[in-house]
């Protein structure tokens, strides 16, 4: 069918962010009826170059994108989605989009309904005109039968399982007469394997029908079975392009997350083995209820003096674990710290202890934005240990300690090279590298003896980043502070950590030295495990 | 000019523009034959009267409760203060002091349960507030013809039992604060020395708990409830702290306003009494989470004295009496520029 001449090309595609490169000189093609599988790790690009093809406002308020897309071989320039969804290009987004009172055929054919005329057109206009029931339903139907999948027209969005509901919005995409191209954004994440499988099956026939697809999934085993074409996406850049027949899960995932060693991370230090020294954190099923990122039944050691990186794919659970010891979103099991048990939700328990950390929700949680950097840093130490407050009146009142609050903000403004105007400075004025410098001191303040980190080079640039991770690295050394760092970027974990381990759905699928081949953590990442110890699903 | 600017910008355009309002008014008044002596001596009675109310409005506000709608529920603990003082017999500052350590316990709990209630409808609480703040009024518009009170001076001379609507308090504690160290400059001009250093007194504490470890955590609460949380802070018990504290203080900021006045306004009086606090802090600069004693001076100053120079000036010039109207119109127009500008600073 290439012969035809693909019905999609993209020549070239860069786009950056705010000086943040995250696509460079991406180049595919796709021919009608083609299956073609995008698979790359979280922030990898994938998203980025969807939103370029759909026309989607932050992309041209960000200033526009680099290169070239061809729809049958006649530049396009989408202006806004509605341009793209005439242009024959339909989407399927991770998040539902349906309208939860109306039912399955009101939502497919929504914004396209069939009408009937009526007299009131003649004095009102078009939008007058009357719903056509019969024939919206009746074209429900056909879009239904398509996909080959039992769902009825009129259930409600509202009564139905969330695999119907992602069907419904497929068949929405198909009602649409002229669509010729449909991607679909991690359709099968939210499935069970059954429905999945269901999917999968439409899919195939669709692609039989002349449409062609762009699947985007963490689950490579689906990308292998169905798709014609695999590109894998790595920092913005198409790394592999293949078709299934020659290559194998293990050379995917190693595609994915192998980065080249001599970039931005690489590993100055040696690996300190602290496999001898005491367990300082101990956890034993630890569940939290975080709403995306769900914990189930997690166990872990954490050894003192130890630098532990936690990773894996995002909605896993990774950042759970912190924040459900931590005390911010209800957790259960059993934590014990330094021998002593933590007691969960309550944030108290755990500062009172000694641990700390970083969140990674930057302006929700970690800071203060309309208050000044002084604040900031000192609050939690002022608040849990009683520092920088003053005694007056032979200790009746303490009032805290102007001076005292200055030093040290300034003492932290220097070590971590805060950019600032002064320590009065409101946070919300700073960049988001230094913004997350702040965070850092502020756990630094109360002297933790075990600090969680969670995405701390989230949205920063290079050189902050960098900055970071040092600060980090000199921390642990300097006051022997245990440091749990966990991100979604494995090679800043390797360049750092000690020991890395991943989660899958909740779980720790394995821990591994950071050492180890980044094939290793792939295929932990993506629920392969060899060994078969973790046979069992939850769906 | 540039500088000049730059001032305004600080000061903020609306204070710059009502101060501007009010030294007009002042300037134009001796030329409708209002006595200028008189009218800043007015104004500064009416400064010193309200300030404690109006400072009322800070804690709740810094620990992100909103503006304290439910004032009402604070001065009728302070008016059953008052009431039973006088009852008491007691006299002078004395008086006052007894009127306040029975209405503290009372605006305590009253403010443990109200605190209670506004942490049930986070996000809400204005309007809430100011619907405990009218019910309260009502259902004590029963409990003052209820309450066994036996004092001439006070009951309902016909049936010899519940409360007036207004009682005097002259005889009693009639200015016993206001009179300390005051002094008259001419005929009109009286400053209410004492109450001025009353209403510091209780700027200063305020000031005091602000930067003691519980204020701080109570004006983080304010400034970002999950940051609080995270560091180890009792959101709910801080936000019922500052509304115990708000409604102490109305209690308290009644009782001056009462012993300046001369009388005791019960039944429907209470009614009102929160929006001129309201507005007052508004125009003093302060927005619905974040508020200083700054503004409350600065607001308290302003408000009142457009309050007292507004209806005198324009009565004598248009000469007819719509004092109460224009203060309706300035009371609440204040109030309604200083919520629009809450939610422009929200989105």
């Amino acid at each position: 069918m290439e012969a035809l001449g693909p019905i999609l090309k993209m020549e070239g595609i860069g786009k950056s962010y705010f000086g943040n490169r995250v696509l460079r000189n991406v180049n595919l093609s796709l021919g009608k009826g083609q299956i073609l599988g995008l698979v790359g790790e979280n922030g990898a690009g994938k998203s980025t170059l969807m939103n370029i093809l759909f026309g989607m406002n932050v992309i041209h308020e960000t200033g526009g994108y680099e290169g070239k897309i061809l729809i049958n071989n006649r530049e396009i320039r989408f202006d806004s989605p509605f341009d793209a969804l005439e242009a024959g290009v339909g989407m399927v987004h991770q998040e539902f989009s349906l309208i939860p009172g109306f039912t399955a055929a009101e939502n497919i054919v929504l914004n396209r309904e069939s009408t009937i005329y009526n007299i009131l057109v003649e004095s009102f206009g078009e939008r007058m005109k009357t719903l056509n029931k019969a024939e919206m339903r009746q074209r429900a139907k056909s879009a239904i039968e398509k996909l080959n999948i039992e769902l009825k027209d009129d259930t409600l969005v509202t009564e139905m399982p969330v695999g119907h509901k992602q069907f419904t919005e497929i068949a929405r995409e198909i009602d649409k007469e002229h669509t010729q191209i449909l991607v679909l954004d991690e359709p099968t994440a939210v499935l069970t394997e059954s429905e999945a499988d269901i999917l999968l099956d439409s899919m195939k026939r669709l692609s039989g029908l002349g449409i062609a697809i762009i699947f985007i999934s963490h689950r490579l085993q689906e990308i292998m079975e169905i798709c014609d074409k695999i590109i894998v996406l790595r920092d913005g850049e198409v790394v592999e392009e293949t078709i299934p027949a020659e290559t194998s899960i293990k050379d995917i995932a190693s595609h994915m997350v192998g980065r080249n060693i001599d970039s931005a991370f690489k590993r100055e230090t040696e690996m300190i083995d602290n496999s001898f020294s005491d367990i300082i954190l101990s956890v034993r099923d630890l569940w939290v209820d975080m709403p995306g990122e769900t914990v189930r039944r997690a166990s872990l050691d954490i050894h003192k003096g130890e630098i532990f990186g936690i990773g894996g794919l995002a909605g896993q659970g990774k950042l759970g674990i912190a924040n459900g010891i931590m005390g911010m979103f209800p957790a259960g099991g059993k934590v014990i710290f330094e021998n002593s048990p933590v007691t969960l939700n309550d944030p108290r328990s755990p500062l009172g202890m000694g641990l700390a950390a970083v969140f990674e929700d930057r302006r929700g949680v970690g800071l203060l934005l309309e208050e000044p950097i002084s604040w900031n840093i000192i609050f939690t130490a002022l608040q849990m240990q009683n520092k920088f407050l003053k005694p007056y009146l032979g200790g009746l009142v303490k009032v805290r300690d102007a001076k005292a609050i200055t030093e040290c903000t300034r003492y932290y403004i220097d070590a971590l090279e805060i950019k600032c105007i002064g320590e009065d400075q409101e946070v919300k004025e700073l960049s988001g590298g230094n913004q997350q410098k702040v965070c850092l001191a502020k756990a630094f303040a109360t002297r933790p003896k075990l600090l969680f980190v969670a995405e701390p080079t989230r949205g920063i640039d290079v050189g902050a980043k960098r900055v970071v991770l040092e600060t980090l690295k000199n921390y642990n050394k300097k006051y022997e502070t245990t440091i749990v760092m966990i991100s979604s970027e494995l090679e800043e974990l390797r360049s750092i950590c000690d020991r890395i381990a991943i989660v899958n759905e909740g779980k720790i699928a394995g821990i591994l030295p950071a050492t180890s081949e980044s094939t290793e953590f792939g295929m932990l990442m993506l629920g392969k495990v060899d060994n078969g110890s973790e046979g069992e699903k939850t769906s | 000019m540039k500088r000049i600017l730059q001032f305004i910008e600080r000061v903020g355009w609306p204070r710059v523009i009502i101060a501007i309002f009010l030294l007009s008014l002042f300037i134009a008044a001796p030329f409708v034959r209002v006595r200028i002596d008189a009218s800043i001596s007015d104004t500064l009675v009416r400064f010193g009267m309200n300030g404690v109310m109006v400072l009322a409005m800070v804690p709740m506000i810094q620990a992100g409760c909103g503006l304290n709608f439910g004032l009402p529920l604070g001065i009728i603990a302070g008016l059953v203060g008052a009431v039973t003082s006088i009852e008491m017999g007691i006299t002078g500052l004395a008086g006052i002091l007894a009127a306040m350590v029975i209405a503290v316990p009372i605006a305590t709990l009253l403010g443990l349960g109200y605190g209670i209630l506004l942490n049930k409808v986070k996000g809400g609480e204005m309007m809430i507030a100011t619907y405990v703040g009218f019910s309260s009024v009502a259902f004590m518009c029963i409990m003052w013809l209820m309450l066994p009170y036996k004092s001439p001076n006070m009951v309902w001379g016909y049936a010899g039992a519940g409360l007036r609507t207004t009682i005097s308090v002259e005889g009693y504690w009639d200015r016993a604060i206001s009179n300390v160290a005051s002094f008259n400059f001419g005929e009109f001009f009286y400053c209410p020395t004492g109450m001025f250093l009353f209403f510091a007194f209780m700027c200063f504490l305020i000031w005091i708990f602000m930067h003691t470890k519980t204020g701080t955590a109570m004006t983080t609460v304010g400034s970002n409830p999950e940051y609080a949380r995270s560091a180890g802070v009792d959101v709910d018990r801080m936000r019922i702290i500052s509304v115990i504290l708000s409604t102490v203080l109305g209690a308290i900021g009644i009782i001056v306003y009462q012993q300046s006045f001369g009388f005791i306004q019960l039944y429907m009086g209470p009614f009102y009494m929160a929006f001129p606090a309201v507005a007052a802090i508004l125009i003093g600069g302060a927005s619905v989470h974040k508020a200083t004693i700054l503004n409350v001076v600065i607001g308290t100053f302003l408000f009142q004295g457009i309050l007292t120079m507004t209806p005198s000036v324009i009565n004598s010039l248009i000469e007819t009496d719509m004092s109460e109207v224009i203060r309706i119109i300035v009371s609440n127009g204040m109030i309604l520029y200083a919520l629009t500008r809450v939610v422009k600073v929200r989105s």
